[in-house]
């Protein structure tokens, strides 16, 4: 059967892929940032998972506003990058699984989770980002991908706790499937930031560690704001914090925190990485 | 008919992309998500104002797109994802974008992002258990 092998969390900003790509990544303002990951990258390079299900949010290259699914699986056996209205150079195309995020739909959407099924899905930075800040670029990919996309940009949104929930469902959905995949899924965007308004460039650390901590030991705490409450501490784009407990929610109910790193700014935003395990797997 | 209120409208200096905002602004917002194509970012720069009107952007908001005015666009309805279509291909970042929506410069808006960074290794020593380099 499939297993979840590991719970990872990371933001997905623009400006991550054009300093990976402009070789800034040890340059004093990205240092400490891309430093934050090694241990992850050696962890996932020793535990070589199949698959990562990447939970983000599409900012308007697969998705215009006319059509704005809540939440959304691909159901490929490819993904494409494309431009976003900046000109730069798209990522080498994604390996899907189609038959096991059929299966993944079909248990979601049982469990009433009655997401979108999208057989062609552009994958924007959102997707990209993570992938590259994880496995270091490539032509081939190491590792197969699942785009779920969860609406965080026109409200009204999922609550924090819908996300949450649809990670519970997730788990039961990928330990149910019969192929012995090792599984990761990654929670990403966020922390704290906001682009738009009068308001923006707020970064609240302290909001930021106690997510961090929540996510980690209490979810509840987290999940049981609302979206105002969330939006009011951590920004209006800082809201992508919710899809941190689609993966959280995918864990068992404890877990071991392998790692945890934060650190600000990266453009706008307070950025944090954390790679949990199930307590229940852990070999101390 | 009429535009429920939200909680979150009381949040000072922000506009929270919802039905009402997106309902306005969908012209606009389609106009920015065109440029996803290099060929529609050149038939606007070729032409702003007629570009402007084949996507059925009213007098106003053609005045503003064309002025490149962000708080403006902002307040019209934009959604700031789509205004950072707008925005990049022309130079400009979305910390540009954030000092003009603040009447400030980029440079004293980068300043006050960086204080961020000041005193954060002790502040995660104090946490405890974060990685620290």
């Amino acid at each position: 059967m499939a297993k979840i092998i590991g719970g990872v969390t990371t933001s997905h900003i623009p400006a991550v892929g054009n300093a990976i790509s402009q070789g800034l990544t040890q340059e004093h303002y990205w240092k400490r940032f891309f430093d934050g990951y090694k241990p992850v990258k050696a962890w996932l390079k020793e535990n070589k998972p199949d698959v990562i299900i990447i939970v983000y949010n599409d900012h308007g290259l697969n998705f215009f506003l006319d059509k704005s699914p809540t939440f959304a699986i691909g159901c490929a056996d490819k993904y494409h990058n494309a431009d976003e209205g900046w000109g730069l150079k798209p990522a080498a195309p994604f390996t899907g699984d189609a038959e096991f995020s059929w299966h993944l739909a079909e248990s979601l959407i049982e469990q009433e989770f009655d997401l979108c099924t999208c057989q062609e899905m552009l994958v924007d930075h959102g997707f990209v980002n993570p992938v590259r800040v994880l496995f270091d670029d490539h032509e081939v990919w190491p590792i197969k991908t699942i785009p779920l996309v969860v609406n965080t940009v026109q409200h009204p949104l999922p609550s924090a706790k819908r996300c949450f929930k649809l990670g519970v469902a997730l788990k039961k959905a990928i330990e149910s499937y019969p192929e012995n995949l090792k599984v990761v899924v990654a929670g990403t965007g966020g922390l704290s930031h906001q682009l738009q308004g009068e308001r923006a460039g707020i970064i609240d650390v302290d909001y930021d560690l106690a997510c961090m901590e929540s996510i980690i030991n209490d979810p509840a705490w987290f999940y049981s704001q609302s979206n105002t409450e969330i939006m009011e501490k951590a920004g209006t784009e800082g809201i992508e914090g919710i899809m941190w407990l689609v993966m959280r929610g995918a864990m068992g109910d404890q877990v071991n925190c392998l790692h945890k790193h934060y650190h600000a700014p990266i453009s706008n935003t307070g950025a944090g990485v954390l790679l949990l395990e199930n307590a229940d797997d852990s070999h101390s | 008919m009429v535009w429920k209120t939200h909680e979150y409208d009381k949040i000072a200096g922000t506009y929270v992309f919802d039905g009402q905002r997106a309902h306005g602004s969908y012209a606009l917002n389609r106009l920015f998500y065109s440029f996803n194509e290099d060929i529609c970012r050149k038939a606007f720069d070729a032409n702003p104002e007629s570009y402007c009107k084949n996507f059925g952007l009213d007098q106003k908001q053609t005045e503003m797109v064309v002025k490149q005015d962000f708080l403006g666009i902002l307040r019209a309805g934009a959604n700031i994802y789509y205004m950072a279509k707008f925005c990049i291909p022309r130079g400009l970042s979305i910390q540009d974008a954030g000092a003009a929506f603040q009447g400030i410069s980029s440079e004293d808006f980068k300043g006050k992002l960086l204080k961020k960074r000041i005193g954060l290794e002790d502040r995660l020593e104090k946490e405890g258990g974060y990685w620290n380099g």
